[in-house]
């Protein structure tokens, strides 16, 4: 018996590779795509990734709003190595400091 | 005569190109590893076993949506919203793959099905500025790019676990937000693109008002779809005379 997860990770597999295989086999094909299309295609992961991050930020305490918007703001100037850490580190520090 | 001379020369070629696209992943397997790491510990906080996290590291290869994965199997989502997700995240490599198609043409069948297999975000970066530079595309160069940041990749997940099962209070160490931290980055990374800022308020706003009124796991996709629909309608033919 596999678990749910195996099946999770196994269907993950097939549908991350169909994406990577898909756009050579069937966008290639097309002289052209729609502008709206290929707008909305190109927002994808923008839009899918801020729903991960919106609730988080306005659904809890103000302790993992402060974190995000934090680490929003010097997401601008630094890279994604230190933006994450100091995120990293300004909620463990404001947790620390101010249990729930 | 001619013969041996030529496939040594073409065996040396072949493990220059291999070496050049090593050197070129080398910064990439440092960038990554925290997040390679992070994966593995996180899985098992979310439950996941050190094999499945492995395995999942190894059959995905994919960070971002790893993570999505785990942020959504710890919320207890319905196994194929949780397929569905991971496959609106990768939706991008769609466009990578039709890019990336055109500079392999000359690879063999099985040749492609690897490159594509392995065809992450710095992957198709660095191909695309291979190919522009004017530069040969060989199987060699792109798999001396791909294989050490892959294996690394796996190898981080395993390594990752072992620390995932010592971290005995995941909340005080901001686990739960860590991933958050981590997704917000990412949108961030995209700032770039056009109508990003209207894209982000409307999911944004869409995925809090359907996370209190419908509930989880419908945020994501009625957050996605309304990010996805504000783009298209936004969207501007790129010349207008053309028809």
């Amino acid at each position: 018996m596999m678990s749910t997860i195996t099946w999770i990770i196994l269907a993950g597999a097939i549908v991350t590779f169909l994406t990577r295989v898909g756009g050579h086999l069937i966008l290639s094909r097309f002289e052209r795509i729609h502008y709206r299309v290929e707008a909305g295609l190109n927002a994808v992961p923008a839009a899918v990734l801020t729903t991960l991050v919106a609730p988080t930020a306005f659904t809890n305490s103000w302790q993992e709003f402060t974190t995000l918007l934090f680490s929003g703001l010097i997401a601008t100037r630094l890279s994604m190595v230190p933006t994450f850490c100091l995120g990293a580190a300004c909620i463990i520090l404001l947790r620390y400091f101010f249990p729930i | 005569m001619d013969q041996p001379v030529s496939a040594e020369i073409v065996e040396r070629g072949m493990r220059a190109d291999f070496l050049e696209g090593a050197r070129k992943g080398l910064p990439l397997i440092v960038a990554i590893a925290p997040f390679g790491l992070l994966f593995g510990a996180v899985a098992i906080d979310n439950g996941f076993t050190m094999p499945e996290a492995v395995l999942m590291s190894a059959a995905l290869y994919a960070g971002a949506s790893q993570m999505v994965g785990l942020e959504l199997f710890g919320q207890k989502i319905a196994p194929w919203m949780i397929v569905l997700s991971i496959f609106a995240v990768n939706f991008r490599h769609v466009l990578y793959s039709a890019a990336v198609g055109r500079r392999i043409r000359h690879f063999t069948f099985w040749q492609k099905m690897a490159a594509f297999f392995v065809l992450v975000d710095p992957q198709y970066a660095e191909t695309e500025k291979r190919g522009e530079a004017g530069l040969p595309v060989t199987f060699a160069w792109y798999m001396g790019l791909a294989l050490p940041v892959y294996l690394m990749w796996v190898l981080e997940a395993f390594v990752g676990s072992m620390f995932g099962n010592l971290i005995t209070n995941p909340h005080a160490i901001g686990l739960d937000v860590i991933l958050p931290v981590y997704f917000l980055g990412l949108v961030m990374s995209f700032r770039s693109r056009q109508h990003w800022l209207p894209v982000v308020i409307a999911s944004g706003a869409a995925s809090v008002l359907a996370y209190k009124t419908v509930g989880s796991p419908w945020h994501v996709s009625f957050g996605a779809i309304a990010g996805i629909l504000v783009a298209a309608i936004l969207a501007k033919p790129e010349k207008p005379e053309a028809k």
